[in-house]
Protein backbone atom coordinates (compact mmCIF):
# COMPACT_ATOMS: atom_id res chain seq x y z
CA UNK A 1 0.00 0.00 0.00
CA UNK A 2 1.42 3.82 -1.04
CA UNK A 3 1.71 5.18 2.84
CA UNK A 4 2.72 8.54 1.18
CA UNK A 5 -0.39 10.49 0.96
CA UNK A 6 -0.59 10.45 4.99
CA UNK A 7 2.52 13.29 4.87
CA UNK A 8 -0.28 15.77 3.81
CA UNK A 9 -1.92 14.62 7.40
CA UNK A 10 1.58 15.52 9.02
CA UNK A 11 1.90 18.50 6.92
CA UNK A 12 -1.66 19.73 8.55
CA UNK A 13 -0.43 19.31 12.26
CA UNK A 14 3.03 20.69 11.88
CA UNK A 15 1.66 23.77 10.03
CA UNK A 16 -1.28 24.26 12.59
CA UNK A 17 1.12 23.54 15.12
CA UNK A 18 3.73 25.99 13.85
CA UNK A 19 0.64 28.66 13.40
CA UNK A 20 1.12 29.19 9.70
CA UNK A 21 -1.82 30.23 8.02
CA UNK A 22 -4.28 27.79 8.46
CA UNK A 23 -5.96 28.41 4.89
CA UNK A 24 -2.23 28.21 3.45
CA UNK A 25 -1.82 24.78 5.87
CA UNK A 26 -5.31 23.25 4.86
CA UNK A 27 -4.59 24.22 0.88
CA UNK A 28 -0.78 22.90 0.98
CA UNK A 29 -1.70 19.30 2.40
CA UNK A 30 -3.94 19.18 -0.26
CA UNK A 31 -1.61 20.06 -2.73
CA UNK A 32 0.37 17.32 -1.16
CA UNK A 33 -1.62 14.67 -0.72
CA UNK A 34 -2.99 14.65 -3.70
CA UNK A 35 0.32 14.56 -5.82
CA UNK A 36 1.68 11.71 -3.35
CA UNK A 37 -1.40 10.08 -4.42
CA UNK A 38 -0.14 9.94 -7.62
CA UNK A 39 -2.82 12.56 -9.14
CA UNK A 40 -1.45 15.62 -11.77
CA UNK A 41 -1.23 19.26 -10.44
CA UNK A 42 -4.12 19.87 -12.66
CA UNK A 43 -6.33 17.16 -11.44
CA UNK A 44 -5.85 18.11 -7.97
CA UNK A 45 -6.30 21.62 -8.20
CA UNK A 46 -9.57 20.40 -10.14
CA UNK A 47 -10.44 18.41 -7.15
CA UNK A 48 -10.25 21.36 -4.43
CA UNK A 49 -11.88 24.17 -7.15
CA UNK A 50 -15.02 21.23 -7.52
CA UNK A 51 -15.19 20.30 -3.64
CA UNK A 52 -14.94 23.90 -2.18
CA UNK A 53 -17.97 24.92 -4.67
CA UNK A 54 -19.70 22.32 -3.61
CA UNK A 55 -19.40 23.31 -0.15
CA UNK A 56 -20.80 26.61 -0.58
CA UNK A 57 -23.66 26.20 1.40
CA UNK A 58 -21.29 26.20 4.11
CA UNK A 59 -20.06 29.95 4.27
CA UNK A 60 -23.55 30.63 3.46
CA UNK A 61 -24.70 31.86 7.30
CA UNK A 62 -22.68 34.27 7.43
CA UNK A 63 -25.02 36.18 5.49
CA UNK A 64 -26.56 36.44 9.70
CA UNK A 65 -23.62 38.91 10.61
CA UNK A 66 -25.35 42.60 8.94
CA UNK A 67 -28.51 41.41 11.24
CA UNK A 68 -26.47 40.85 14.37
CA UNK A 69 -23.80 43.93 13.72
CA UNK A 70 -27.21 46.15 13.43
CA UNK A 71 -28.28 45.30 16.58
CA UNK A 72 -25.12 45.61 18.07
CA UNK A 73 -24.78 48.78 17.07
CA UNK A 74 -27.87 49.62 18.96
CA UNK A 75 -27.14 48.35 22.46
CA UNK A 76 -28.29 44.33 22.14
CA UNK A 77 -24.73 42.93 23.77
CA UNK A 78 -25.77 45.52 26.83
CA UNK A 79 -29.28 44.42 26.63
CA UNK A 80 -28.00 40.71 27.01
CA UNK A 81 -25.47 42.20 30.23
CA UNK A 82 -28.68 44.37 31.45
CA UNK A 83 -31.03 41.44 31.81
CA UNK A 84 -28.90 38.89 33.58
CA UNK A 85 -27.62 42.18 36.07
CA UNK A 86 -31.25 42.79 36.71
CA UNK A 87 -32.55 39.20 37.87
CA UNK A 88 -31.51 38.07 41.28
CA UNK A 89 -29.40 34.95 42.21
CA UNK A 90 -27.67 34.64 38.36
CA UNK A 91 -24.37 33.06 38.58
CA UNK A 92 -22.45 32.51 35.36
CA UNK A 93 -22.70 28.73 36.14
CA UNK A 94 -26.15 28.62 36.55
CA UNK A 95 -26.85 30.64 33.50
CA UNK A 96 -24.62 27.93 31.44
CA UNK A 97 -26.06 24.90 32.84
CA UNK A 98 -29.70 25.74 31.73
CA UNK A 99 -28.43 27.05 28.43
CA UNK A 100 -26.43 23.43 28.12
CA UNK A 101 -29.82 21.90 28.82
CA UNK A 102 -31.68 24.24 26.85
CA UNK A 103 -29.19 23.47 24.00
CA UNK A 104 -29.08 19.68 23.95
CA UNK A 105 -33.26 19.20 24.40
CA UNK A 106 -33.92 21.67 21.56
CA UNK A 107 -31.07 19.72 19.68
CA UNK A 108 -32.79 16.45 20.70
CA UNK A 109 -35.92 17.61 19.46
CA UNK A 110 -34.10 18.25 15.96
CA UNK A 111 -34.16 22.03 16.04
CA UNK A 112 -30.04 22.06 16.21
CA UNK A 113 -30.75 25.71 14.40
CA UNK A 114 -31.45 27.50 17.62
CA UNK A 115 -27.99 28.77 19.35
CA UNK A 116 -24.46 28.54 17.26
CA UNK A 117 -22.10 31.05 17.95
CA UNK A 118 -22.64 34.21 15.35
CA UNK A 119 -26.45 34.18 16.14
CA UNK A 120 -26.38 33.21 19.88
CA UNK A 121 -22.97 32.88 21.40
CA UNK A 122 -21.74 36.27 20.60
CA UNK A 123 -24.43 38.17 20.62
CA UNK A 124 -26.31 36.86 23.77
CA UNK A 125 -24.88 33.76 25.73
CA UNK A 126 -21.46 35.42 25.99
CA UNK A 127 -22.31 38.61 27.32
CA UNK A 128 -24.69 37.25 29.80
CA UNK A 129 -22.47 34.90 30.83
CA UNK A 130 -19.52 37.72 31.19
CA UNK A 131 -22.05 39.49 33.51
CA UNK A 132 -23.27 37.07 35.22
CA UNK A 133 -19.63 35.95 36.37
CA UNK A 134 -18.94 39.90 37.09
CA UNK A 135 -22.12 40.19 39.47
CA UNK A 136 -20.86 37.30 41.26
CA UNK A 137 -16.58 38.05 41.16
CA UNK A 138 -16.45 41.56 40.35
CA UNK A 139 -14.54 42.63 37.30
CA UNK A 140 -12.65 39.78 35.47
CA UNK A 141 -8.96 40.42 34.46
CA UNK A 142 -8.54 39.52 30.76
CA UNK A 143 -7.31 36.12 30.79
CA UNK A 144 -10.47 35.28 33.21
CA UNK A 145 -12.67 37.20 30.79
CA UNK A 146 -11.19 35.18 28.09
CA UNK A 147 -12.16 31.61 29.75
CA UNK A 148 -15.88 32.26 30.86
CA UNK A 149 -16.33 33.87 26.96
CA UNK A 150 -14.61 30.48 25.86
CA UNK A 151 -16.48 27.98 28.05
CA UNK A 152 -19.76 30.17 26.46
CA UNK A 153 -18.63 28.59 23.14
CA UNK A 154 -17.83 25.35 24.55
CA UNK A 155 -21.23 24.69 25.94
CA UNK A 156 -22.71 25.57 22.87
CA UNK A 157 -20.57 22.95 21.44
CA UNK A 158 -21.28 20.28 23.57
CA UNK A 159 -24.66 20.73 24.27
CA UNK A 160 -25.29 20.19 20.16
CA UNK A 161 -22.96 17.40 20.05
CA UNK A 162 -24.63 15.37 22.61
CA UNK A 163 -28.09 16.37 21.57
CA UNK A 164 -28.67 16.44 18.47
CA UNK A 165 -28.03 12.58 17.65
CA UNK A 166 -30.81 12.09 19.91
CA UNK A 167 -33.06 12.79 17.05
CA UNK A 168 -33.72 10.51 14.32
CA UNK A 169 -33.93 12.42 11.38
CA UNK A 170 -30.00 14.07 11.79
CA UNK A 171 -27.33 13.36 9.23
CA UNK A 172 -25.02 11.56 11.51
CA UNK A 173 -27.84 9.08 12.40
CA UNK A 174 -28.75 8.34 8.78
CA UNK A 175 -25.09 7.78 7.65
CA UNK A 176 -24.57 5.17 11.30
CA UNK A 177 -27.82 3.39 9.27
CA UNK A 178 -26.25 3.62 5.50
CA UNK A 179 -23.05 2.25 6.60
CA UNK A 180 -24.32 -1.02 8.17
CA UNK A 181 -26.85 -1.34 5.74
CA UNK A 182 -24.21 -1.72 3.50
CA UNK A 183 -22.54 -4.88 5.45
CA UNK A 184 -25.86 -6.50 5.97
CA UNK A 185 -27.22 -4.95 9.47
CA UNK A 186 -30.31 -3.57 9.25
CA UNK A 187 -30.71 -0.96 11.49
CA UNK A 188 -33.64 1.70 12.57
CA UNK A 189 -33.00 5.05 13.26
CA UNK A 190 -34.99 5.01 16.25
CA UNK A 191 -32.78 1.83 17.46
CA UNK A 192 -29.71 4.06 16.99
CA UNK A 193 -30.79 7.67 18.72
CA UNK A 194 -32.14 6.27 21.90
CA UNK A 195 -28.21 5.05 21.99
CA UNK A 196 -27.28 8.49 22.30
CA UNK A 197 -28.83 9.19 25.65
CA UNK A 198 -26.57 7.59 27.42
CA UNK A 199 -24.17 9.72 26.82
CA UNK A 200 -26.20 12.66 26.15
CA UNK A 201 -26.54 12.57 30.44
CA UNK A 202 -22.80 11.90 30.86
CA UNK A 203 -22.28 15.06 28.73
CA UNK A 204 -24.83 17.02 30.82
CA UNK A 205 -23.14 15.52 34.05
CA UNK A 206 -19.09 16.20 33.08
CA UNK A 207 -19.73 19.31 31.70
CA UNK A 208 -21.88 21.24 34.40
CA UNK A 209 -19.66 20.01 36.60
CA UNK A 210 -17.29 21.90 34.46
CA UNK A 211 -19.38 24.87 34.34
CA UNK A 212 -19.67 25.09 37.97
CA UNK A 213 -15.66 24.28 38.54
CA UNK A 214 -14.93 27.59 36.38
CA UNK A 215 -17.42 29.68 38.15
CA UNK A 216 -16.26 29.06 41.57
CA UNK A 217 -12.02 29.10 40.42
CA UNK A 218 -12.46 32.45 38.98
CA UNK A 219 -11.22 35.28 41.04
CA UNK A 220 -12.22 38.18 40.25
CA UNK A 221 -11.11 42.18 41.49
CA UNK A 222 -14.41 43.07 42.83
CA UNK A 223 -15.79 46.16 41.55
CA UNK A 224 -13.57 48.85 42.30
CA UNK A 225 -10.90 47.15 43.26
CA UNK A 226 -7.23 47.73 41.55
CA UNK A 227 -8.00 44.57 39.43
CA UNK A 228 -10.18 46.92 37.66
CA UNK A 229 -7.96 49.52 36.72
CA UNK A 230 -4.87 47.10 35.58
CA UNK A 231 -7.55 45.20 33.10
CA UNK A 232 -8.31 48.53 31.13
CA UNK A 233 -4.74 48.78 30.13
CA UNK A 234 -5.09 45.12 28.33
CA UNK A 235 -5.23 45.91 24.61
CA UNK A 236 -8.41 44.29 22.14
CA UNK A 237 -7.84 40.56 20.86
CA UNK A 238 -5.47 41.17 17.88
CA UNK A 239 -7.21 39.23 14.93
CA UNK A 240 -6.16 35.20 15.00
CA UNK A 241 -4.51 35.40 11.28
CA UNK A 242 -1.72 37.94 12.89
CA UNK A 243 -0.72 35.21 14.46
CA UNK A 244 -0.70 32.97 11.74
CA UNK A 245 0.83 35.47 9.28
CA UNK A 246 4.11 36.22 11.51
CA UNK A 247 5.09 32.60 11.42
CA UNK B 1 -38.76 25.94 -6.54
CA UNK B 2 -36.21 27.38 -4.56
CA UNK B 3 -32.49 26.39 -4.53
CA UNK B 4 -29.12 26.34 -2.96
CA UNK B 5 -28.63 28.27 -6.31
CA UNK B 6 -30.88 31.45 -4.63
CA UNK B 7 -29.25 31.21 -1.51
CA UNK B 8 -25.72 31.83 -3.24
CA UNK B 9 -26.76 34.70 -5.29
CA UNK B 10 -27.64 36.26 -1.70
CA UNK B 11 -24.59 35.60 -0.04
CA UNK B 12 -22.42 36.47 -3.13
CA UNK B 13 -24.22 39.84 -3.22
CA UNK B 14 -23.58 40.38 0.63
CA UNK B 15 -19.99 39.47 -0.24
CA UNK B 16 -19.83 41.70 -3.26
CA UNK B 17 -21.01 45.04 -1.11
CA UNK B 18 -18.14 43.88 1.53
CA UNK B 19 -15.65 44.16 -1.18
CA UNK B 20 -16.94 47.03 -3.04
CA UNK B 21 -17.19 48.94 0.60
CA UNK B 22 -13.45 48.01 1.49
CA UNK B 23 -12.50 49.41 -1.54
CA UNK B 24 -13.94 52.82 -0.34
CA UNK B 25 -11.89 52.36 2.91
CA UNK B 26 -8.28 51.45 0.15
CA UNK B 27 -8.44 48.12 1.93
CA UNK B 28 -7.23 46.55 -1.57
CA UNK B 29 -6.62 42.67 0.04
CA UNK B 30 -10.06 42.78 1.86
CA UNK B 31 -11.69 44.03 -1.60
CA UNK B 32 -10.36 41.23 -3.65
CA UNK B 33 -10.50 38.55 -1.32
CA UNK B 34 -14.65 39.50 -0.62
CA UNK B 35 -14.56 40.53 -4.56
CA UNK B 36 -13.49 36.94 -5.62
CA UNK B 37 -15.42 34.94 -2.82
CA UNK B 38 -18.21 36.76 -4.24
CA UNK B 39 -17.55 35.61 -8.10
CA UNK B 40 -16.88 31.94 -6.72
CA UNK B 41 -20.90 32.29 -5.54
CA UNK B 42 -22.10 34.28 -7.74
CA UNK B 43 -20.34 31.97 -10.86
CA UNK B 44 -19.10 28.81 -9.03
CA UNK B 45 -21.93 26.62 -10.60
CA UNK B 46 -21.07 27.57 -14.22
CA UNK B 47 -17.38 27.73 -14.12
CA UNK B 48 -15.22 24.87 -14.86
CA UNK B 49 -13.41 22.72 -11.74
CA UNK B 50 -9.86 24.50 -12.87
CA UNK B 51 -11.14 27.81 -12.73
CA UNK B 52 -12.51 26.82 -9.24
CA UNK B 53 -9.89 26.18 -7.91
CA UNK B 54 -7.33 28.56 -9.16
CA UNK B 55 -10.45 30.99 -7.51
CA UNK B 56 -9.74 29.04 -4.51
CA UNK B 57 -5.71 29.45 -5.43
CA UNK B 58 -6.03 33.02 -5.53
CA UNK B 59 -8.11 33.50 -2.09
CA UNK B 60 -5.65 31.52 -0.14
CA UNK B 61 -2.58 33.33 -1.32
CA UNK B 62 -3.89 36.92 -0.59
CA UNK B 63 -5.07 35.22 2.89
CA UNK B 64 -1.33 34.14 3.45
CA UNK B 65 0.32 36.98 2.21
CA UNK B 66 -1.42 39.17 4.91
CA UNK B 67 -4.06 41.05 2.84
CA UNK B 68 -6.28 40.91 4.96
CA UNK B 69 -7.10 43.69 7.60
CA UNK B 70 -9.46 44.47 10.31
CA UNK B 71 -11.81 47.24 9.53
CA UNK B 72 -12.58 49.64 11.92
CA UNK B 73 -16.08 51.57 9.66
CA UNK B 74 -17.94 54.19 11.69
CA UNK B 75 -20.05 52.72 14.84
CA UNK B 76 -21.97 53.73 18.17
CA UNK B 77 -19.67 54.33 21.25
CA UNK B 78 -19.98 52.19 24.00
CA UNK B 79 -21.65 54.73 26.01
CA UNK B 80 -23.96 55.13 23.50
CA UNK B 81 -24.85 51.59 23.15
CA UNK B 82 -25.67 51.82 26.63
CA UNK B 83 -28.28 54.69 26.26
CA UNK B 84 -29.70 52.66 23.24
CA UNK B 85 -30.00 49.57 24.95
CA UNK B 86 -32.16 51.76 27.51
CA UNK B 87 -34.45 53.29 24.38
CA UNK B 88 -35.13 50.07 23.04
CA UNK B 89 -35.45 48.12 25.76
CA UNK B 90 -36.05 44.03 25.32
CA UNK B 91 -37.62 44.80 21.92
CA UNK B 92 -34.18 44.50 20.53
CA UNK B 93 -33.95 40.40 21.08
CA UNK B 94 -36.92 39.95 18.46
CA UNK B 95 -35.21 40.62 15.54
CA UNK B 96 -32.21 38.18 16.72
CA UNK B 97 -34.78 35.41 17.13
CA UNK B 98 -36.62 35.90 13.75
CA UNK B 99 -34.13 33.67 12.12
CA UNK B 100 -33.52 30.70 13.81
CA UNK B 101 -37.48 31.02 14.87
CA UNK B 102 -38.29 31.04 11.14
CA UNK B 103 -35.69 28.73 10.08
CA UNK B 104 -36.87 25.90 12.92
CA UNK B 105 -40.34 26.70 12.82
CA UNK B 106 -40.54 26.72 9.02
CA UNK B 107 -38.71 22.93 8.83
CA UNK B 108 -41.50 21.77 11.17
CA UNK B 109 -44.41 23.56 9.41
CA UNK B 110 -42.91 22.59 6.03
CA UNK B 111 -41.90 18.88 6.76
CA UNK B 112 -45.34 18.01 9.06
CA UNK B 113 -47.99 19.74 6.57
CA UNK B 114 -49.24 19.25 3.27
CA UNK B 115 -47.09 22.15 2.22
CA UNK B 116 -44.41 19.81 1.74
CA UNK B 117 -46.33 18.66 -1.53
CA UNK B 118 -46.11 22.06 -2.79
CA UNK B 119 -42.05 21.53 -3.41
CA UNK B 120 -41.63 25.02 -2.93
CA UNK B 121 -38.06 24.26 -1.62
CA UNK B 122 -35.67 21.67 -2.86
CA UNK B 123 -35.67 18.93 -1.45
CA UNK B 124 -33.37 18.23 2.00
CA UNK B 125 -32.59 21.55 2.10
CA UNK B 126 -35.51 23.74 3.46
CA UNK B 127 -33.81 24.34 7.03
CA UNK B 128 -30.47 26.59 5.29
CA UNK B 129 -33.13 28.07 2.68
CA UNK B 130 -35.47 29.07 5.34
CA UNK B 131 -32.36 30.69 7.53
CA UNK B 132 -31.26 32.77 4.29
CA UNK B 133 -35.34 33.79 4.58
CA UNK B 134 -35.32 34.44 8.11
CA UNK B 135 -32.53 37.02 8.25
CA UNK B 136 -34.10 38.61 5.07
CA UNK B 137 -36.77 39.38 7.30
CA UNK B 138 -35.21 40.33 10.20
CA UNK B 139 -33.23 42.64 8.32
CA UNK B 140 -36.13 44.66 6.97
CA UNK B 141 -37.63 44.55 10.19
CA UNK B 142 -34.52 46.09 11.50
CA UNK B 143 -34.42 48.20 9.44
CA UNK B 144 -37.96 49.38 9.63
CA UNK B 145 -37.88 49.63 13.52
CA UNK B 146 -34.25 51.16 14.34
CA UNK B 147 -34.51 53.79 11.13
CA UNK B 148 -30.09 53.60 10.72
CA UNK B 149 -28.24 55.11 7.77
CA UNK B 150 -29.35 53.10 4.90
CA UNK B 151 -25.13 51.37 4.60
CA UNK B 152 -25.20 51.03 8.50
CA UNK B 153 -25.95 46.95 8.27
CA UNK B 154 -23.40 46.49 5.72
CA UNK B 155 -20.79 48.35 7.38
CA UNK B 156 -21.54 46.62 10.46
CA UNK B 157 -21.52 43.09 8.77
CA UNK B 158 -18.30 44.47 7.64
CA UNK B 159 -16.85 44.84 10.65
CA UNK B 160 -18.03 41.62 12.11
CA UNK B 161 -16.84 39.76 9.12
CA UNK B 162 -13.44 41.38 8.57
CA UNK B 163 -12.46 41.07 12.29
CA UNK B 164 -13.02 36.66 11.62
CA UNK B 165 -11.23 37.54 8.51
CA UNK B 166 -9.70 34.02 6.36
CA UNK B 167 -11.52 32.07 9.31
CA UNK B 168 -15.05 33.08 7.58
CA UNK B 169 -13.43 30.54 4.68
CA UNK B 170 -11.31 27.68 6.78
CA UNK B 171 -14.47 25.50 7.37
CA UNK B 172 -15.50 25.35 3.51
CA UNK B 173 -11.95 25.29 3.01
CA UNK B 174 -11.25 21.93 5.27
CA UNK B 175 -14.61 20.20 3.45
CA UNK B 176 -12.49 20.50 0.36
CA UNK B 177 -9.88 19.18 1.74
CA UNK B 178 -11.63 16.21 2.79
CA UNK B 179 -13.08 15.42 -0.08
CA UNK B 180 -9.03 15.64 -1.41
CA UNK B 181 -8.57 12.57 1.22
CA UNK B 182 -10.83 11.06 0.21
CA UNK B 183 -9.81 10.59 -3.46
CA UNK B 184 -6.28 10.18 -2.43
CA UNK B 185 -7.53 7.31 -0.43
CA UNK B 186 -6.05 8.20 2.99
CA UNK B 187 -9.25 6.64 4.90
CA UNK B 188 -8.10 3.44 3.33
CA UNK B 189 -4.79 3.62 4.62
CA UNK B 190 -5.79 5.04 7.98
CA UNK B 191 -8.51 2.03 8.72
CA UNK B 192 -5.72 -1.13 7.66
CA UNK B 193 -3.13 0.88 9.76
CA UNK B 194 -6.01 0.49 12.93
CA UNK B 195 -7.07 -3.05 11.83
CA UNK B 196 -3.70 -4.25 12.29
CA UNK B 197 -2.91 -2.74 15.97
CA UNK B 198 -5.56 -5.02 17.51
CA UNK B 199 -4.38 -7.17 19.79
CA UNK B 200 -6.49 -10.41 19.14
CA UNK B 201 -8.94 -11.77 21.59
CA UNK B 202 -9.33 -8.58 23.92
CA UNK B 203 -13.16 -7.24 23.21
CA UNK B 204 -12.00 -4.46 25.46
CA UNK B 205 -9.06 -3.29 23.54
CA UNK B 206 -10.58 -3.81 20.70
CA UNK B 207 -13.54 -1.21 21.62
CA UNK B 208 -10.79 1.36 22.90
CA UNK B 209 -9.08 1.11 20.11
CA UNK B 210 -12.34 1.30 17.40
CA UNK B 211 -13.21 4.51 20.18
CA UNK B 212 -9.67 5.69 19.90
CA UNK B 213 -9.36 5.38 16.31
CA UNK B 214 -13.04 7.29 15.54
CA UNK B 215 -11.42 10.25 18.11
CA UNK B 216 -8.28 10.41 16.35
CA UNK B 217 -9.54 10.53 12.72
CA UNK B 218 -11.76 12.85 13.44
CA UNK B 219 -9.19 15.26 15.18
CA UNK B 220 -7.35 14.88 11.67
CA UNK B 221 -10.44 14.96 9.45
CA UNK B 222 -12.01 17.69 11.86
CA UNK B 223 -15.18 15.57 11.29
CA UNK B 224 -16.64 12.63 12.17
CA UNK B 225 -18.51 12.07 9.41
CA UNK B 226 -15.25 11.47 7.80
CA UNK B 227 -14.52 9.19 10.23
CA UNK B 228 -17.20 6.76 10.66
CA UNK B 229 -17.28 4.81 7.67
CA UNK B 230 -13.64 4.28 7.60
CA UNK B 231 -13.47 2.66 11.54
CA UNK B 232 -16.58 1.01 10.94
CA UNK B 233 -15.19 -0.69 7.87
CA UNK B 234 -12.10 -1.45 9.55
CA UNK B 235 -12.99 -2.37 13.32
CA UNK B 236 -16.52 -1.87 14.18
CA UNK B 237 -18.01 -4.55 11.81
CA UNK B 238 -15.76 -6.75 11.03
CA UNK B 239 -14.28 -7.25 14.80
CA UNK B 240 -16.69 -6.17 17.23
CA UNK B 241 -19.67 -7.19 15.45
CA UNK B 242 -18.95 -9.82 13.41
CA UNK B 243 -16.12 -11.90 15.25
CA UNK B 244 -17.12 -10.44 19.13
CA UNK B 245 -21.08 -10.37 18.18
CA UNK B 246 -21.60 -6.97 19.51
CA UNK B 247 -24.83 -5.02 19.55
CA UNK B 248 -24.70 -3.18 16.49
CA UNK B 249 -26.81 -0.66 17.30
CA UNK B 250 -24.68 0.89 20.13
CA UNK B 251 -21.44 0.30 18.27
CA UNK B 252 -23.06 2.10 15.52
CA UNK B 253 -24.48 5.54 17.59
CA UNK B 254 -21.96 5.56 20.05
CA UNK B 255 -18.96 5.01 18.16
CA UNK B 256 -20.40 7.64 15.90
CA UNK B 257 -20.21 10.33 19.85
CA UNK B 258 -16.85 8.76 20.62
CA UNK B 259 -16.16 10.48 17.15
CA UNK B 260 -17.72 13.96 18.27
CA UNK B 261 -15.53 13.97 21.34
CA UNK B 262 -11.96 14.34 18.94
CA UNK B 263 -14.32 16.89 17.27
CA UNK B 264 -14.00 19.25 20.50
CA UNK B 265 -10.17 18.76 20.73
CA UNK B 266 -9.16 19.62 16.80
CA UNK B 267 -8.80 22.97 15.15
CA UNK B 268 -9.53 21.33 11.66
CA UNK B 269 -13.12 21.51 13.44
CA UNK B 270 -12.98 25.10 12.35
CA UNK B 271 -16.38 26.50 12.10
CA UNK B 272 -16.96 25.35 15.72
CA UNK B 273 -13.58 26.18 17.66
CA UNK B 274 -11.52 28.35 15.92
CA UNK B 275 -14.30 30.48 14.67
CA UNK B 276 -15.63 31.16 17.94
CA UNK B 277 -12.50 32.32 18.98
CA UNK B 278 -12.13 34.62 16.20
CA UNK B 279 -16.04 35.61 16.81
CA UNK B 280 -15.64 36.30 20.16
CA UNK B 281 -12.13 38.17 19.80
CA UNK B 282 -10.38 35.97 22.13
CA UNK B 283 -6.70 36.42 22.02
CA UNK B 284 -5.95 32.58 21.97
CA UNK B 285 -6.71 30.85 18.66
CA UNK B 286 -7.23 27.67 20.85
CA UNK B 287 -9.06 29.21 23.68
CA UNK B 288 -12.49 27.33 23.31
CA UNK B 289 -10.58 24.08 22.73
CA UNK B 290 -8.99 24.42 25.77
CA UNK B 291 -11.99 25.18 27.36
CA UNK B 292 -13.38 21.39 25.83
CA UNK B 293 -10.76 19.13 26.72
CA UNK B 294 -11.58 18.80 30.20
CA UNK B 295 -15.08 17.61 29.03
CA UNK B 296 -14.08 15.72 26.08
CA UNK B 297 -11.78 13.40 27.34
CA UNK B 298 -13.94 11.90 30.41
CA UNK B 299 -16.73 12.04 28.35
CA UNK B 300 -14.80 9.66 25.43
CA UNK B 301 -14.01 7.64 28.52
CA UNK B 302 -17.45 7.20 29.22
CA UNK B 303 -18.36 6.61 25.68
CA UNK B 304 -15.85 3.33 25.99
CA UNK B 305 -17.64 2.09 28.59
CA UNK B 306 -21.18 2.40 27.42
CA UNK B 307 -20.09 0.40 24.58
CA UNK B 308 -18.70 -1.83 26.43
CA UNK B 309 -21.56 -2.49 28.76
CA UNK B 310 -24.29 -2.05 26.16
CA UNK B 311 -22.61 -3.87 23.04
CA UNK B 312 -21.06 -6.80 25.20
CA UNK B 313 -22.18 -7.17 29.08
CA UNK B 314 -25.71 -6.75 28.37
CA UNK B 315 -26.67 -8.06 24.54
CA UNK B 316 -24.87 -11.07 25.44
Amino acid sequence: MNYWPLLGIALVVIGFALRFNPLMVVVGAALVTGLLAGFDFVAVVEALGKAFNDNRYISVTWIILPVIGLLERHGLQQRARAVIENMRGATMGKLLVIYLLFRQLTAALGMKDIGGHPQAVRPLVAPMAEAAAEKSHGKLPEGEREKVLAMSAATDNVGLFFGEDIFFAIASILLIQGVFETYGYPLTPLQLSVWAIPTAICAFGIHSWRIMALDRKLVGGGAGSEFLAGSKDIKPATRISDQGDEA
Amino acid sequence: MITYEWLYWLAGAFFAFWSILSLRDQHYGNSAFWGILAGSFFLGTHLSDWANGVLVLALVAIAGLGGLKRSEPETTTNDEREKLSQTFGNKLFIPALIVPITAVAGTLLYNYTPLSETGLFEPRRETLILFGIGVVIALIAAMVWLRPAPLAPAEEGRRLIDSIGWAAILPQMLAALGAVFALAGVGDIIGGAAGGLIPEGSVFLTVVVFALGMALFTMIMGNAFAAFPVMAAAIGIPLLVQTYGGNPAVIGAVGMLAGFCGTLLTPMAANFNIVPAALLELKDQNAVIRQQVGTAVPLWVCNVVIIYVGAFLLWN
